[in-house]
């Protein structure tokens, strides 16, 4: 075809200017309606749990046998929060959940340094130091992530008590820091590997062994997803209760174990407000974590979607 | 010429596959040698072997005279550029600089002289005290070269160094690595699978397929004189034409149709299924093909107008051939012209070995 026929045809073609223009207007439909109510609806059944257990945590006794559930209470009262932080019964003892809390606190405090820090030297020697075997070494403590944890407790408890830390606060450490294994290595050895192979080669090329490409230029590196692995132990930890009653002993109570001691107790009437006040004290922790953490919980989440 | 690099003997093996073959190279001293392929042929391989980042499953390597089949990365006096630049994000570009002398724990002065001195070079004083990711992708790959600059070394290896910039930027850097080796003399072994690369920069390229060289030459021998079809198929754009067809004598006989007389042309006496390759750019149209040895009709089927010249698609004999041509001649398709060119400029393969007769 040629030039002048070619700019014939365009000419001939009529284009009429008063279609559409500009940016495409935004429309209120009505299944954008109904998902907005869908949304706000599930949003206010889910918070009706947490309502009932904060204005309940507020009344008095006399108040809650009336049994208006959603009211405000007519008496504020914060005695039940006091009394399940200083002098609720947990057994025997009746210091409330404060020793608990503590507990948890140190539990936490050195379970979650110790396991991400293994962890992440387990991820990096696993993506860059590939060695015979490396492969099936870490197929191996991905496996150990499905592994119930039930079926390991009595084995454990045989072992810590030969080495004697059965019971002690070291021996809890340890167990957490062994079952927290298999996910953070490999939330550590996927975030390796996804950085280019090459900055490792340039660093050994420029002379850094194993721990100086580790420390100069791969731990800088790690902060988002030593974030995501912070968010991950300090709430799975915190919110552990099988292995702080099998293993802490009764010195090292986590706040979970004395939590439910204080609200399955079988003797004495059943403080409701006491009850509510204490869980909503246990649950803090993790709630204060995934509020300040952000945009850093939604990535903790889906990595934790992994440990199911 | 004393020897810079070389390679003894070299095999590589992943596993049952075989990466390297019984590989020899010498480099010398200064020289620019540029290993081109496609991908996975072995190229990369190779360097990272000789950057001591894959350990050999067999064979010796030399840098300097020394045996650095054993040693470290960093015991090798080389120093490396990488396609994805492999800057260390979160420091500044002076102390990306500095990492390998301060891991060697270098005086902080003979340290800040280097950084100086490479910085001045490569013009990215400015950029000192910026992070990587505040810079554009060539300055970022100055700084990757200036990283191996301050290393002082003997040996530069480049993996695809040029890969990851756009076209123009490409250029451009090309450029400057060719400045740069005109100025400090260093040997350079630069890995590429950009044909253009490797003819502007390099005094030998080695084209390498499947683990092994096919042939190690001069830019001007390899487009001239490939010595196999791969090497002839792979160097030039278009690519080389390639006609099949029967020599007996000095005539080489294409379906019986044509007969091409291969006047000029220096072989040994040879015989049997043949290709004849010819390159676009060797063919000449209208009337300076009646001056060529080698005169034939044909009926332009496609026309590529690439701006500076053109590209013209043809049949001969039932094979299909391109010419390049003036952007000043006027070619359309259906049109007949005379083609012309001089078998003394082409190449002839064996058509079973495909190697060069």
């Amino acid at each position: 075809m040629t030039a002048e026929a070619i700019s014939s045809r365009l000419a001939s073609g009529v284009v009429d200017s008063s279609g559409p223009r500009g940016p495409k207007p935004k429309t209120v439909t009505v299944g954008r309606i109904g998902v907005y109510a869908f949304l706000i609806l599930s949003a206010l059944f889910f918070l009706m749990p947490l309502w009932v257990m904060v204005v309940t945590s507020l009344k008095t006794m006399p108040e809650i046998r009336e049994g208006h559930l959603f009211n405000w209470p007519a008496l504020l009262t914060f005695d039940p929060w006091l009394k399940a932080w200083d002098t609720a019964c947990t057994g025997r003892d009746c210091n409330g959940l404060k020793p608990g809390f503590w507990n948890s606190v140190k539990i936490t405090a050195l379970s979650v340094p110790v396991s991400i820090v293994i962890a992440m030297i387990n991820g990096y020697a696993l993506s860059f130091w590939k060695y015979k075997g490396s492969e099936l070494l870490f197929g191996i403590l991905i496996f150990g992530a499905f592994v119930p944890y039930q079926v390991v407790i009595y084995p454990l408890i045989i072992g810590m008590r030969e080495l004697s830390l059965f019971g002690t606060l070291p021996g809890i450490v340890i167990v957490h820091t062994i079952f927290g294994m298999p996910i953070l290595t490999l939330l550590y050895r996927n975030f390796f590997a996804s950085l280019p192979i090459e900055l490792f080669k340039a660093g050994r090329v420029d002379g850094a062994g194993f721990w100086g490409i580790f420390f100069r230029i791969m731990l800088p590196m790690s902060v988002p997803i030593t974030i995501v692995a912070i968010i991950l132990q300090v709430t799975g930890i915190w919110n552990d209760f099988l292995f702080g009653t099998v293993f802490a002993g009764r010195e090292n109570m986590p706040m979970t174990v004395q939590l439910n001691n204080i609200v399955t107790t079988t003797t004495g009437i059943r403080e409701y407000n006491v009850n509510m006040a204490a869980t909503i004290l246990t649950a803090a922790v993790p709630l204060v974590v995934y509020f300040i953490s952000g945009k850093w919980f939604v990535r903790g989440i889906a990595a934790g979607a992994v440990k199911g | 010429m004393t020897t810079s690099v070389s390679i003894k003997d070299l095999s590589l093996n992943f596993g049952n596959v075989k990466v390297l073959e019984s590989l020899d190279l010498e480099v010398a001293q200064g020289e620019f040698i540029v290993l081109l392929g496609p991908s996975g042929c072995g190229k990369s391989t190779l360097l990272n072997c000789i950057a001591g980042l894959l350990d050999v499953s067999d064979g010796q390597i030399f840098i300097s005279g020394k045996n650095v089949t054993w040693d470290e990365p960093k015991d090798r006096g080389i120093g490396m550029v990488f396609q994805s630049y492999a800057l260390y994000p979160q420091m500044t570009v002076e102390k990306n600089l500095s990492f390998g002398l301060r891991v060697a724990r270098m005086p902080k002065a003979e340290v800040d002289a280097r950084v100086k001195r490479a910085s001045e070079i490569l013009q990215i004083e400015p950029l000192l005290q910026r992070k990587p990711v505040e810079l554009s992708g060539g300055q970022r790959q100055r700084v990757a070269i200036g990283r191996a600059l301050v290393r002082d070394v003997d040996v530069f290896l480049f993996d695809e160094p040029l890969s990851n910039l756009d076209a123009k930027l490409r250029n451009d850097l090309r450029i400057e690595i060719k400045r740069l080796h005109a100025r400090l003399k260093n040997t350079m072994i630069y890995v590429t699978h950009d044909q253009i690369e490797a003819m502007t920069l390099a005094d030998r390229i080695a084209i390498m397929k499947n683990g092994v060289i096919q042939q190690l030459a001069d830019p001007h021998t390899i487009y001239n004189k490939p010595v196999n079809l791969f090497v002839a198929g792979f160097i030039g754009s278009p690519s080389m034409n390639f006609i099949k067809g029967d020599l007996s004598g000095t005539t080489l006989s294409v379906d019986g149709q044509a007969n091409i007389p291969l006047t000029n042309y220096q072989f040994a006496n040879q015989t049997g299924a043949s290709i004849l390759g010819i390159r676009p750019e060797h063919i000449v149209v209208g009337d300076e093909a009646r001056k060529m040895p080698v005169q034939m009709e044909s009926e332009i089927e496609i026309v590529e107008p690439m701006g500076a010249d053109t590209v013209a698609w043809t049949k001969i004999a039932g094979q299909s051939l391109t010419f390049r041509a003036a952007a000043e001649v006027h070619l359309e398709p259906g049109q007949k012209v005379l083609i012309g060119f001089d078998p003394g400029r082409g190449s002839v393969f064996n058509a079973a070995s495909g190697n060069r007769i």
